[in-house]
């Protein structure tokens, strides 16, 4: 019978359906597309290689954390905890640079991210509590612990051996930059092409199918978090080395930037959908955003409210997608 | 009162519809009126040019193979799917923009396939949801009153004050019928309402169906139950890829003449495809479990399957058929019993540690079970065995894509496109999708819970070759199934369970259909005295 049905429906090209369906899908490219030329109508100074490189790079460490939440979100989870992993990694870079050697410090930080992001991820599987939770009170243990490494005081570390990493540049592009790509890259091959990829987004498209096709998902519930905490803690050696300064206080309201990139790039709050590039355009676009306000020298105010609007119409762009 | 008012109001519907039967005026006016109706999804025609008349208190079914649109057409009635082109008539009037309130509001109710209740609620509050009564905003305290009568017209006794989720699912669906009748509906659409229905339970829903009718309403029975449509039905229309093929009166049908019109040939029987030879039940068993006990209820549960043995397992709802399948693949822990495989024992089973020894399972729900819906058809069929498709832990595309091909082929995968949709598959073909998990190894023990249900004719005869086939291929399987005619044309030998118990074992060629139910029943019947004397 359905022979007929199917033959129909291979032949139906692209109709008026599927162009929506192409434009919500690349909603944020789109989106990107239009502030920039807007931008460049109303600034002269936009549009120049210096401002777009510059956006670029001041952006790499909460781009590099976009990239691994994207993975913790399409499992079906959500990671609070990652600005506080940033804040040991920060403390814990910077303390290492001092006292042992500076590129153990920078060394340093992802391995201990992604010792904290592993704790996350027994903690979630092992007690059975929501990632939700079970990230926010983490998150408080971590703030913690970096207040307790420091004692409350500020690590400066003026060395040019533990700089280089968030500063300097190979020709013309930042090495911060290149460490952003290759990660992204990373990640990307890692979801899209690994056997890893696949079982997390099986996990979080359908947990109890994923695990009568036999996939250990507790295993794989920790791995996406560990990935995540060693990318806060990459991003957190970055971020220290550029400011040469460790503190504990850093990267406060981190995380909620970084899942609201995820899902402005349209990765699905509900898991099991979404994708690494995704998210490095939603930091982009929340960053065209803010470098927009500066450069027309806007009310600041009004960029937190166009900020919330933009999450509104993204979330409200792959919603209209589900309905039927 | 409200109370009287409610009981009135529906009094006046079965009133003025038995009035216009008397009058014997010509032709009623239909009560909906579906003329070139079509639907698309994303680009995708699933109903074309669909005129249907659903007359006042008429049982008018609607069937056709999984696929063929006949839910679509249901849910468009009752607005939950919005239609491309095409006019809806609601008694008389022609309605623009339609949406499930909109429906409720003229009288025109959905009883949906995932019953929609609040399990915490109470029976009468779920009935009245939505439609309390209020006195400055505090709830009126009649709930009660205003239940018993909508459960008189209905003619259930269900308590009001039980929790809805505690009821059986006949039972829920009675809730989900008053909550229609409460709100005045004179049209009810029933998507597929006897599919987790015993058989039992389905002749006593068709009673409430034939009940209802009486009382002026009309019922819109979506069902792929050929028996249960013929039964019941005044008008049945039958459809076939998003097409009507014809809307006649039942009593000029037979199941045959239905077959035929569904799936567009003549002389189509039901029939099961050849068993394979019985093998010799000597030697090591495949699988061999005793004394199974398990927290899902399961006591005490011991049997034998041989390699190439087909064996089946019937019981009736909540009987513990899934279970047993659940804790041999390890997906629910045991508290006591054993399980060996080809002689070896295998104590810590999780579904990981199965499946590399071995076994598959088809899961009882497929959409909750067995399928990741977010996810291609490519990687859904190649999850179990992933890592014989990769290298470094990376996908090989090609080795894959050349399986998942051929897997497609074998069942007859429609649209045969490795990188489709699951979600825009019919039910039949996703089905098909779930079996494919199984097949890119030889599995030993192959475990199918509900390999048919809710699949079109198609679908079915090819999952129940696929079960010919893997038994040939000398593995051992399990077949379990709410359709006791399934098992007996499966199946070698049936073992019946009942209350997690296994209370006999019948051979499929010296029994039949009746004398099965029967003692199920029995069975049940004597376990229910049990627990009254404890």
């Amino acid at each position: 019978m359905s022979g007929n049905a199917a033959a129909m429906k291979e032949r139906s090209g692209l109709g008026a359906a599927s162009v929506a369906r192409l434009f919500q899908s690349y909603a944020v490219a789109i989106m990107i597309l239009v502030l920039i030329v807007l931008l460049s109508f109303l600034s002269d100074s936009f549009l120049t290689v210096r401002n777009l490189v510059n956006i670029l790079n001041q952006n790499t460490p909460l781009a590099i954390m976009a990239a691994a939440m994207t993975l913790v979100i399409i499992s079906g989870g959500f990671d609070l905890s990652v600005a506080a992993i940033f804040a040991v990694g920060s403390v814990v870079a910077a303390t290492l640079a001092l006292h042992v050697h500076p590129l153990a410090g920078l060394l340093a930080a992802p391995l201990v991210g992604m010792a904290l992001g592993f704790i996350n991820g027994i903690t979630i599987t092992a007690l059975r509590i929501h990632s939700f939770l079970a990230t926010l009170a983490t998150g408080l243990v971590y703030r913690g612990i970096a207040i307790l490494i420091t004692g409350g005081t500020l690590v400066p570390v003026r060395i040019d051996a533990f700089t280089w990493l968030g500063r300097e540049r190979i020709g013309p592009i930042y090495i911060a930059v290149i460490v952003l790509i290759v990660f992204a890259i990373l990640l990307t091959i890692l979801l899209n092409r690994s056997t890893l990829g696949r079982k997390i987004l099986a996990v979080g498209g359908n947990e109890e199918a994923a695990i009568l096709s036999g996939i250990r998902t507790r295993r794989i519930k920790i791995i996406a978090f560990s990935i995540n905490g060693l990318a806060a803690g990459l991003a957190a050696a970055i971020a220290t080395s550029r400011i040469s300064m460790g503190q504990a206080t850093a990267g406060m309201g981190m995380e909620l930037e970084a899942i609201a990139a995820v899902i402005i790039g349209g990765t699905s709050i509900y898991g099991g959908q979404g994708a690494i590039w995704r998210s490095i355009a939603g930091v982009m676009m929340l960053a065209l955003v803010s470098n927009g306000f500066n450069i027309l020298n806007a009310d600041p105010f009004y960029k937190d409210l166009a900020t919330g609007l933009i999450i509104v119409a993204a979330v409200a762009i792959s919603a209209s997608g589900r309905r039927r | 009162m409200e109370t009287r008012d409610d009981l009135m109001a529906i009094g006046k519907i079965a009133a003025t519809d038995t009035a216009i039967a008397d009058a014997g005026r010509p032709p009623a006016h239909p009560y909906v009126r579906l003329s070139g109706v079509s639907k698309s999804f994303s680009g995708v025609t699933v109903l074309r040019d669909i005129d249907i008349d659903f007359m006042p208190g008429e049982i008018h079914g609607l069937i056709g193979e999984n696929g063929a649109g006949k839910s679509t057409v249901g849910k468009i009635v009752g607005g939950y799917y919005s239609r491309t082109t095409g006019e809806i008539e609601a008694f008389g009037e022609r309605v623009g923009h339609w949406e499930p309130p909109l429906a409720l509001a003229s009288g025109i109710a959905m009883m949906h396939q995932e019953l929609q209740l609040v399990p915490e609620l109470s029976v009468a509050e779920n009935v009245f949801l939505g439609i309390e009564h209020s006195r400055a905003g505090l709830l009126a305290r009649n709930e009660e009153d205003r239940h018993r009568a909508v459960a008189a017209f209905a003619g259930f006794d269900l308590d009001p004050s039980a929790p809805a989720g505690s009821l059986s699912i006949a039972d829920q669906q009675k809730v989900e019928i008053m909550r229609a009748l409460a709100r005045e509906a004179k049209v009810i659409v029933m998507d597929e309402p006897t599919s987790s229905l015993t058989a039992d339970e389905a002749e006593r829903l068709h009673e409430v169906m034939r009940r209802l009718k009486e009382r002026g309403c009309t019922i819109i029975y979506v069902s792929h139950f050929l028996d249960h449509v013929l039964d019941v039905c005044d008008t049945i229309t039958v459809m076939r890829d998003g097409a009507v093929i014809r809307t006649a009166a039942a009593a000029d049908e037979t199941k045959e003449s239905l077959v035929a019109a569904m799936i567009g040939r003549a002389n189509a029987e039901v029939t099961y495809p050849d068993r394979p030879p019985m093998p010799a039940r000597t030697g090591t068993p495949r699988l061999r479990v005793r004394g199974l006990t398990t927290e899902t209820g399961l006591h005490d549960i011991s049997f034998d399957l041989y390699p190439g043995e087909i064996l089946g397992l019937v019981g009736l709802v909540g009987s513990g058929r899934t279970e047993i399948a659940r804790a041999i693949f390890g997906a629910d822990s045991a508290i006591s019993g054993e399980v060996l495989l080809d002689g070896d024992s295998y104590a810590q089973r999780s579904p990981h540690e199965s499946i590399r020894r071995g076994l598959a399972m088809v899961p009882e729900d497929r959409r909750k079970e067995g399928l990741v819906l977010t996810q291609p058809v490519r990687p859904n069929m190649t999850l179990p065995y992933l890592a014989s498709f990769a290298k470094y832990g990376l996908v090989e595309s090609g080795r894959e894509r050349s399986s998942v091909r051929r897997s497609i082929d074998y069942l007859g995968v429609l649209p045969a496109r490795i990188d489709g949709e699951v979600a825009n598959l019919s039910g039949g073909n996703q089905q098909k999708v779930v079996l494919g998990k199984w097949i890119m190894r030889d599995p030993k023990l192959v475990i199918l819970d509900e390999p048919s249900r809710g699949v079109d004719i198609g679908a079915r005869r090819r999952i129940h070759e696929f079960v010919g086939e893997t038994a040939r291929r000398g593995a051992a399987v399990l077949v379990i199934s709410s359709e006791i005619e399934e098992v007996m044309g499966l199946a070698h030998r049936a073992c019946m369970v009942s209350e997690g118990r296994m209370i006999g074992e019948f051979d499929p060629a010296e029994t039949n259909v009746d004398a099965v139910l029967w003692q199920l029943f029995q069975a049940q019947g004597k376990q229910d005295e049990a627990k009254r004397e404890i």
